[in-house]
């Protein structure tokens, strides 16, 4: 069982939602809902599930409903219909000490801009959560410490939220999300309003730390190339639908509108795709006619850039490999280059 | 039916109770009913108010006796005059009730009285007692601590406590009657202003409904207050007290809801996803971070009770206002303005107390301010 199930939620913000949601439900888009009834519509029948111990990206412009997702998982926005299940639990049937104790436990959130306490200091910030949960100081102190550590904060103690720069201050909203010690982590837009090294740097943590912890993550996001870079799997949100989820090669190699493809137009293949999504099986693939002397072995995992130049270079052939050295297929100069052509792998090979 | 309890109906439940109650009385029934009360209320006040007056038409033809012309159209009289008639008894029934009011409740307000009286001499007992210089030094101490251990703040603020006795001898005692009376004043607009203000700043309800009575407190001309205030509490300091209070809280409460409302949508977000209680949140996030406004409106507070007892020496209030009263009415412009540069320095006094404080707590709680 997945570890987050939504099932068909929809969220119609305005006066009288019960009465609009009938017209969503029959299929109006936003801005016919809008333009009728002034009402906007958040999320228009979204279903996905999330499993344990996975990153899963949500990505969409501005406007698109993935922040509205987000604040559904802890109830911070209540769905106009449909259910939310946690833990196999349904957390649209909690009362409100349950959620409370829900949401003390469970799960906790980053924000955008950070949302730190702006009269208390940093430790005091990283223990809020446990705070709440009725820990006292000197626990609380202790666990913030090692979160402090954790994300390299040391000294920075005692300083309140406005004497730091951006990154750091989202490294302190990163740490007093980890304190709880939550299953699931909710990141919103958490690295959006850091500068690009800052952010590429929070990533690279990020990404050591859910190396080590394996927390569920639902990540919020516009920018394509960090949800790819993140992401186990990315769902795409338009207009409050969901227009496609999958793993990054999926969405890269088979997007499924335009709204996709032109999010995907500008991402750099080479640095996404991996050999084995873009080699032929070698039960597919006739090995006799190749030179040996031209051929590398290349790990199935590893990403196109890292064999590119040797392809260029010797127009040799790849032999794709798995962990333990069996051949698994091949990539060719004339394989490689459609995958990486812009226009589409499903179209080129169409063509070629 | 509490919200808990609410929470606690399945969903589809709590959706067909709304259905039930929403088919069993339509919205355009229950407005089309109000509005047909509103109508006979309005029709009603007029045939009342036509009864009532004393000077009505004696014939059909008297409304029409005199003929005005109104852009060159001929006009009867009882179009061009407000006719005499149409006037609701509104007086009448204030009066009546003002004066019923007072015989049913009257204890309450002179048991209400009698309290602040006793806690009033009490206090400018003590204060009138003490040394001067002590009061002088306490005021320093207390400016010391509100401002940051700011020492140009404090010594100038010494220095005008100093020069309020210094101006005339008997002013040190008026100004130490003044500042008792707009001290008991602030106590009751914060023991009352800020719970309502939290109230207003949680519910939209509630906040439509007090902002009417905020902007009657206001406006309303203070001797509409001062006057009924003999009569309720006596004279002396007591009505000027309870003035105060009309006239200075709404400030108070304005910026307390105010201040809670500007707090960082994505702060209190977070305090949320961390399963924050309301009191938690109250107390722990919102009422800190509002602070900074809620100084801010008692330092406008201050302000305003300082003007309002001034006001208030007109009905016999003694203080510093009474001082400038009786150099006015002496015709001696020499003592009036000395004893208004007086009121100057106390609010100066005042004003530097209070306003300190909240600069102190603001530096912290901008995040646009960073200090390097």
């Amino acid at each position: 069982m997945s570890k987050i199930e939504i099932k068909n939620v929809y969220k119609i913000f305005g006066n009288t939602p019960d009465k609009v949601l009938p017209m969503v439900k029959e299929g109006a888009n936003k801005e016919e809902v809008l333009e009728e009834t002034g009402h906007t519509v958040g999320l228009d029948n979204v279903t996905l599930s999330i499993e344990e111990g996975e990153t899963f990206v949500c990505m969409g412009l501005s406007g698109s409903g993935k922040s509205t997702l987000i604040r559904h998982l802890n109830r911070l926005i209540d769905p106009t219909d449909g259910d939310i299940i946690i833990d196999g639990k349904n957390i649209m049937e909690f009362d409100e000490q349950q959620l409370i104790d829900f949401r003390k436990h469970e799960l906790s959130m980053v924000f955008q801009r950070f949302g730190l306490f702006p009269h208390k200091t940093v430790i005091e910030n990283i223990g809020y959560g446990l705070e709440i949960q009725g820990k006292l100081m000197e626990e609380r102190n202790e666990i913030s410490m090692m979160q402090i550590e954790a994300v390299g904060l040391q000294g920075f103690e005692n300083q309140y939220p406005n004497q730091l720069s951006g990154g750091m201050q989202q490294r302190v909203g990163l740490a007093r999300a980890l304190a709880t010690n939550p299953e699931i982590l909710l990141m919103d837009e958490a690295f959006s309003a850091l500068d690009p090294l800052i952010r590429s740097d929070m990533q690279q943590q990020l990404i050591e730390l859910q190396a080590k912890l394996k927390k569920t993550i639902v990540f919020i996001t516009h920018d394509l190339d960090e949800s790819l870079r993140l992401g186990d799997h990315i769902g795409i949100l338009n207009g409050g639908r969901l227009v496609q989820a999958g793993t990054p090669e999926q969405i890269i190699m088979s997007p499924a509108d335009d709204y996709v493809k032109a999010f995907v137009k500008d991402v750099n293949r080479a640095k996404v795709l991996k050999a084995k999504t873009v080699m032929v099986r070698a039960n597919e693939f006739d090995s006799n006619n190749i030179k040996l002397s031209d051929t590398y072995k290349v790990n199935e995992n590893v990403y196109i850039e890292e064999f590119l130049p040797k392809v260029l270079a010797n127009n040799s052939t790849i032999i794709v490999v798995d962990n333990k050295g069996n051949t698994k297929g091949y990539i060719t100069a004339k394989q490689l280059s459609i995958s990486l052509s812009k226009t589409g792998y499903n179209e080129s090979s169409k063509t070629s | 039916m509490t919200l808990g309890a609410k929470r606690n109906i399945p969903k589809s439940v709590r959706k067909s109770m709304t259905d039930l109650v929403n088919n069993l009385i339509p919205k355009k029934l229950l407005s089309l009913l109000s509005r047909i009360f509103g109508a006979v209320a309005l029709v009603t006040l007029i045939i009342v108010s036509y009864f009532s007056s004393k000077r009505k038409p004696d014939n059909i033809g008297e409304l029409f006796e005199k003929w005005d012309s109104f852009l060159g159209i001929p006009l009867p009289k009882f179009l061009v005059d407000w006719p005499k008639w149409l006037d609701t008894p509104f007086m009448h029934w204030i009066n009546k009730g003002w004066k019923s009011f007072i015989a049913d409740y009257g204890l309450i307000f002179d048991a209400i009285g009698y309290a602040l009286l006793r806690g009033y001499t009490e206090l400018k007992g003590v204060i009138v007692q003490t040394p001067w210089p002590i009061v002088i030094m306490g005021v320093i101490a207390i400016t010391y601590f509100t401002s940051g251990k700011k020492i140009g703040t404090t010594v100038f603020v010494g220095f005008c406590t100093f020069f309020i006795g210094f101006l005339n001898p008997r002013f040190w005692d008026k100004a130490i009657e003044t500042t008792t009376m707009v001290v008991i004043g602030i106590a009751i607009c914060i023991i009352v202003g800020i719970p309502i203000g939290i109230a207003m700043a949680r519910s939209e309800k509630v906040r439509n409904a007090i902002l009417p009575i905020l902007d009657t407190m206001q406006v309303i001309p203070a001797f509409c207050y001062l006057i009924p205030g003999i009569i309720l509490f006596g004279l002396g300091a007591i009505p000027a007290i309870i003035s105060i209070f009309i006239y200075a809280c709404p400030p108070l409460i304005r910026l307390t809801d105010l201040g809670i409302r500007l707090v960082d949508e994505e702060v209190i977000e977070a305090a949320r996803s961390f399963g924050a209680s309301k009191k938690q949140m109250l107390l722990g996030v919102q009422l800190p971070l509002a602070l900074p406004n809620i100084m801010q409106g008692i330092n406008q507070c201050t302000m305003m009770a300082l003007a309002m007892v001034v006001i208030a020496s007109m009905i016999g209030t003694r203080g510093l206002g009474d001082e400038v009263l009786l150099g006015l009415q002496q015709l001696n412009v020499g003592a009036a303005l000395e004893a208004g540069l007086a009121i100057v320095l106390l609010a100066i006094v005042l004003d530097r107390m209070t306003q300190a404080y909240g600069d102190k707590i603001q530096e912290r709680t901008q995040p646009g301010k960073k200090k390097n």
